[in-house]
């Protein structure tokens, strides 16, 4: 387990380059002129939906709720051959032996939120615990959010220490660590916090918790690409990126997988590096590879909302 | 580089052609000279093919107008001068403007198209920069034509009458627009020359012009070559020139000029600095370096040609800046995902060509990425030069072209000193995330336009313009007004 | 085939649409030649109190909308107001006008908007500086827009003494509560109608009918409102500046005849903006400061 007091790591944050957001504004805008158009759109759109990690995170989700999600997420589109599945589903800790014995025989993921999702505030024995509960369960896949709290106040070594030991506990599981963006509000911060989540062995970045607004902005994605590309630059580690909560458009999904082309290349163009936290994503791509193979614009009616 | 097709790794997204269409636009087999809103045939009956630098292929025939047809431009604009513009109210004039402005935006995706096709600029750029910059430059003149005495506070101002206007190829609709609105708005008449390989969208222009209903012989253009513009210049009638192009021709112009007492403004050369601190915002800074050099294939006047990066950073800062190099897209300029777009003429490309071989000799160190360019058109990768000096010609000389030059410094004297160091003086970037050093270099640098944490913004609210060999006078902005007027009080 | 008129219902302006006058009341106000001009609504203090809120809500986003985006709208404004031209004209000539001063006023009008269009990007330019401070400081000075500013339209023009006070205030980035002429209100609704359909976004300008005795010592005294416009109130004129005091609202009383053409210019809007001046410093460098 890593060491927040690695004088190194907080050397490499505490050096990193400051960040002008009017220019991330205008390279963004750049990103979004991009045309996706004929074989470069069906490869892109098939190339989303197989990165979705389906997700329902209510506090009135049922097993009977998440089976169904499950069913979907290896039956996106059944009247439609040849469509990929989903990654994974994302579920909270209570649900994830259901969906685990809903998803036996496929190879989509598990990802389960732990760590006192959504707001993080408890200690960490309690967090432990809930990462424990989740892993035993049949969890693929941790999300865990950072304490903000501690971070806005300053303490980043909290945040690094706490991380290392949440990744501790997953053992076999992949990490991914929610910054929850929208409470950190400068893009400074969000580079801050990508660097530390990084450094203190996150397998993932990802934005949001999906619960507050603003969520998975191209601002901020395009920021952690950028802390990715400058770690992998360091280190010769691949770390993967997940935007999560507003992308519910298969155009907003694209111009997402531009960025990731462009700043990482196509390595990181698979689901083991790039998710999309969604949940009526999948729909809308369905859509759009339908309309582009039919020729007609599509109607909701025709995709099953599970 | 260019879209590849076929690739053996296993993620590889290659982006599919995304041409914008070219089916609702006309272009005319044959443009006259537009005189008093009429098209007349050239005295002459001598024309000239323009054509498109992506394919080299004839878009159109064009007029060429010599001595006898400015003549008539001439005439045509100084009797709408005397009878219609100076008489007409300030109001009248804000008017007929703003209609010019909007009309402009209605037919924006044409002209967008067609200045892609003549000058070989990205779609992309056509569309997003150059139409949308044009339409508004003449939409915020319109509102200063009655407004001229708050710009003069307690002195009385006049039009100069007819001016003639000679416009370069870079940026032909938005210099059109930069020349011809500021000019109408303070009240004078106009004779036009745009540059001979890009007429096309002036030529739109004057469609729209008299689709406007301006009066007869208050905005003329006069196609032509280099001698055309010469007799403009000559033109006894003429009150005022103002010219665009490079260094050499302004310094001919001002020459000829002498003894005439003909007003004149130029807007002419440079090699601006782009300067990168330790303390900037990097990957910004980075898109700084790009949006500098090869926006518009490096066909700006203001194009931060010379790099300077402070040393202690300069490794980091070229990787990043060949990595980013790598995902910019050359190609056919219609396409809408094109970045990087033709050359606009063989001659310039030849040039281009000349310089690199010039770096090449001279010890510098190139890069290039990898990839083939199109088999017919006129192209350029973007370059880059490492292992420069102040004192070689490629960091003295303007290329107009996609090549860069870098160079390291240590101290912000060092890099103030060495950015001055320069004939030109029209541009200079400033990347640095303190705001104090940054007041301190915008007053130090000798630039007519200093950019900080940004590169390339235009406005026209914003004047422009150089100092020293770079030219003089200002376009844009309150500022741009006085060029157009005398003080007669 | 029917010819029978569908007479036209005057309503309020308030958030973007045109609801009735919370209080259901009206009044009937009676045009220069003694017609009734129907019932008209009679606004409440609530009916100000809601204007209020919407002109809030409204005033940051279209103060941070750029200038250019404002000029284009207040044109917008312009190419819809003089496609309506019969309206106007009929209305004009049924609140008492004679033709030929009904198209006088139109015509003024319609030039004042596209005068005012032309104002917004470049006012800040004509009132703003660079101080030559004694320190090594950057220091310049720009205009902001006041906030909301109250008027009251000038109580003889149908249309012309409303549009020239609202104008200036909008193109200075200013959201607007306006009472309209207590006897000639219904162009001014129609001229709400010309707005909304301008891009002009919903709370931006909100225009009330009514009586001037009821409304205007609500808006002096309201205090969430920065600014208060008129022409001579009369009476009421001393009453309703001590009233503005509370707050100290910026207060501006206009003598001007707007009908005369030379009735515009920048003083109305630099009267609704408060001057920012922003200090940083300057680095030495080598010695030596900057040349600010």
């Amino acid at each position: 387990m890593l060491e927040s007091n690695n004088r190194s790591i907080f050397q490499t944050i505490n050096t990193a380059s400051p960040i002008d957001k009017v220019g991330v504004e205008e390279r963004v805008a750049r990103f979004q002129t991009r045309s996706i158009k004929d074989d470069a759109k069906s490869q892109g759109l098939k190339m989303v939906l197989s990165m979705i990690d389906l997700t329902t995170l209510e506090g009135k989700d049922t097993p009977g709720k998440v089976k169904q999600m499950c069913f979907k997420a290896h039956h996106l589109h059944d009247l439609h051959p040849n469509l990929p599945q989903v990654a994974a589903v994302c579920v909270y800790p209570s649900m994830v032996a259901i969906a685990k014995k809903s998803l036996e025989g496929t190879s989509v993921k598990i990802a389960s939120v732990a760590t006192s999702f959504p707001s993080g505030q408890s200690n960490l024995e309690i967090k432990l615990a809930d990462v424990k509960f989740a892993v035993d369960s049949g969890a693929d896949e941790i999300d865990m959010v950072i304490s903000r709290g501690k971070f806005l106040s300053g303490e980043y070594n909290f945040v690094f220490d706490e991380i290392a030991m949440i990744k501790e506990a997953c053992g076999s599981a992949r990490l991914k660590v929610i910054l929850e963006t929208g409470e950190l509000c400068t893009l400074d911060n969000v580079r801050k916090a990508s660097d530390i989540a990084m450094y203190a062995g996150a397998d993932f970045i990802k934005t949001s918790t999906g619960k507050i607004q603003p969520a998975a902005t191209m601002q901020v994605t395009y920021t952690m690409l950028l802390a990715i590309k400058d770690y992998f630059e360091a280190t010769g580690k691949m770390i993967g990126m997940k935007p999560a909560g507003g992308i519910s458009t298969s155009k907003l999904a694209l111009h997402n997988l531009v960025m990731v082309n462009e700043i990482l290349g196509a390595n990181w163009l698979h689901n083991e590096w790039f998710r999309f936290g969604a949940s009526s994503l999948a729909n809308d791509v369905l859509m759009q590879i339908l309309k582009f193979e039919t020729g007609s614009y599509q109607s909701p009616n025709y995709f099953t909302l599970d | 580089m260019e879209n590849k097709k076929n690739t053996s790794e296993a993620h590889e997204w290659v982006y599919s052609p995304s041409l914008e269409s070219t089916s609702h636009i006309e272009i005319k087999g044959k443009y006259e000279l537009f005189i008093n809103n009429e098209w007349v045939a050239p005295t002459s009956n001598k024309y000239f093919d323009t054509i498109n630098p992506a394919d080299e292929k004839v878009l159109s025939k064009i007029a060429w107008a010599n001595e006898q047809d400015v003549d008539k431009a001439v005439k045509a604009a100084r009797k709408a001068y005397d009878e219609v513009w100076s008489k007409i109210s300030a109001m009248d004039r804000s008017k007929y403007i703003f209609r010019l402005a909007r009309m402009m935006q209605e037919k924006a995706r044409e002209l967008a198209v067609i200045e892609t096709l003549d000058a070989g600029k990205p779609m992309r750029e056509s569309r997003d920069v150059d139409i949308p910059l044009a339409c508004n430059h003449f939409f915020y003149y319109a509102g200063w034509a009655d407004k001229l005495e708050y710009a003069f506070p307690n002195q009385k101002t006049e039009a100069l009458g007819v001016v003639g206007q000679i416009i370069p190829w870079n940026f032909p609709l938005m210099m059109a627009a930069w020349k011809i609105a500021p000019a109408l708005a303070a009240g004078n008449t106009v004779v036009l020359k745009p540059a001979e390989t890009t007429s096309l969208t002036a030529l739109k222009l004057a469609e729209i012009i008299k689709e406007a209903g301006i009066p007869p012989g208050v905005i003329n253009i006069i196609t032509g070559h280099g001698d055309t513009g010469e007799a403009i210049v000559k033109h006894p009638d003429i009150n005022k020139i103002a010219f665009t192009g490079s260094t050499q021709v302004g310094k001919a112009i001002q020459k000829a000029l002498v003894g005439t007492g003909k007003r004149s403004t130029l807007e002419l050369g440079g090699k601006s600095a782009n300067i990168i601190f330790d303390d900037a915002p990097i990957d910004q800074a980075v898109e700084g370096i790009v949006n500098g050099i090869f926006f518009n294939q490096g066909h700006v006047c203001c194009a931060g040609s010379r790099l300077y990066v402070q040393e202690n950073i300069a490794e980091k800062v070229v990787e990043k800046l060949k990595h980013r190099m790598k995902s910019l897209i050359l190609g056919n300029p219609l396409d809408k995902n094109t970045d990087i777009g033709a050359i606009n003429s063989k001659e310039q490309l030849q040039t281009i060509e000349k310089y690199i071989q010039i770096g090449i000799q001279e010890g510098a160190e190139l890069f290039q990425c990898e990839g083939t360019l199109p088999a017919t058109g006129f192209y350029c990768k973007p370059s880059i030069f490492t292992n420069v000096s102040q004192s070689s010609v490629l960091s003295q000389e303007e290329i107009f072209g996609p090549v860069l030059t870098i160079q390291t410094f240590r101290t912000i004297d060092e890099v103030i000193q060495k950015a001055n160091n320069s004939p030109y003086g029209l541009a200079a970037g400033v990347w640095t995330d303190k705001g104090s050093k940054i007041f301190n270099l915008t007053s130090k640098l000798k630039a007519g336009v200093v950019w900080a944490n940004t590169y390339n913004k235009f406005d026209p609210a914003s004047p422009f313009g150089g100092y020293k060999e770079s030219g003089f006078g200002r376009e844009g902005g309150m500022h741009g007004l006085g060029a157009y007027l005398k003080i007669i009080k | 085939m029917s010819n029978l008129e569908v007479l036209k219902t005057y309503k309020l302006y308030i958030g973007g649409a045109f609801p009735r006058t919370e209080s259901g009341r009206f009044y009937n106000p009676i045009s220069k030649q003694g017609e009734v001009l129907g019932n008209i609504c009679l606004s409440s203090r609530k009916d100000l109190r809601n204007a209020v809120v919407a002109a809030r809500k409204a005033q940051g986003p279209w103060e941070e909308r750029s200038a250019f985006n404002r000029s284009q709208i207040l044109y917008r404004i312009a190419e819809l107001f003089s496609d309506r031209k019969e309206i106007f004209l009929k209305e004009f000539q049924k609140q008492g006008s004679s033709l030929e001063a009904a198209t006088i006023e139109f015509s003024t009008i319609l030039d004042r908007m596209v005068y005012y269009a032309g104002w917004c990007d470049k006012y800040n330019q004509v009132l703003s500086s660079v101080n030559p401070v004694n320190s090594s400081h950057f220091n310049f000075s720009t205009c902001e827009p006041m906030g909301i500013v109250a008027l009251i339209a000038p109580p003889s023009t149908a249309l012309i003494g409303l549009v020239s006070l609202i104008l200036p205030a909008l193109a200075g980035g200013n959201t607007v509560v306006a009472l309209a002429s207590e006897n000639l209100p219904i162009s001014a609704i129609s001229f709400a109608e010309v707005l909304n359909d301008s891009d002009v976004p919903a709370g931006v300008v909100n225009i009330l009918t009514g009586k001037q005795e009821e409304i205007a010592p609500i808006m002096a005294s309201h205090m969430d409102i920065n600014a208060f416009i008129s022409s001579d109130l009369g009476s009421i004129e001393n009453p309703i500046a001590i009233a503005c005091i509370d707050n100290l609202k910026r207060k501006f009383t206009y003598f001007e005849d707007f009908n005369l053409p030379e009735s515009q210019g920048l003083n109305f809007i630099s009267d609704l903006q408060e001057i920012k001046t922003t200090w940083h410093p300057i680095e030495n460098i080598g010695g030596s400061t900057s040349t600010y």
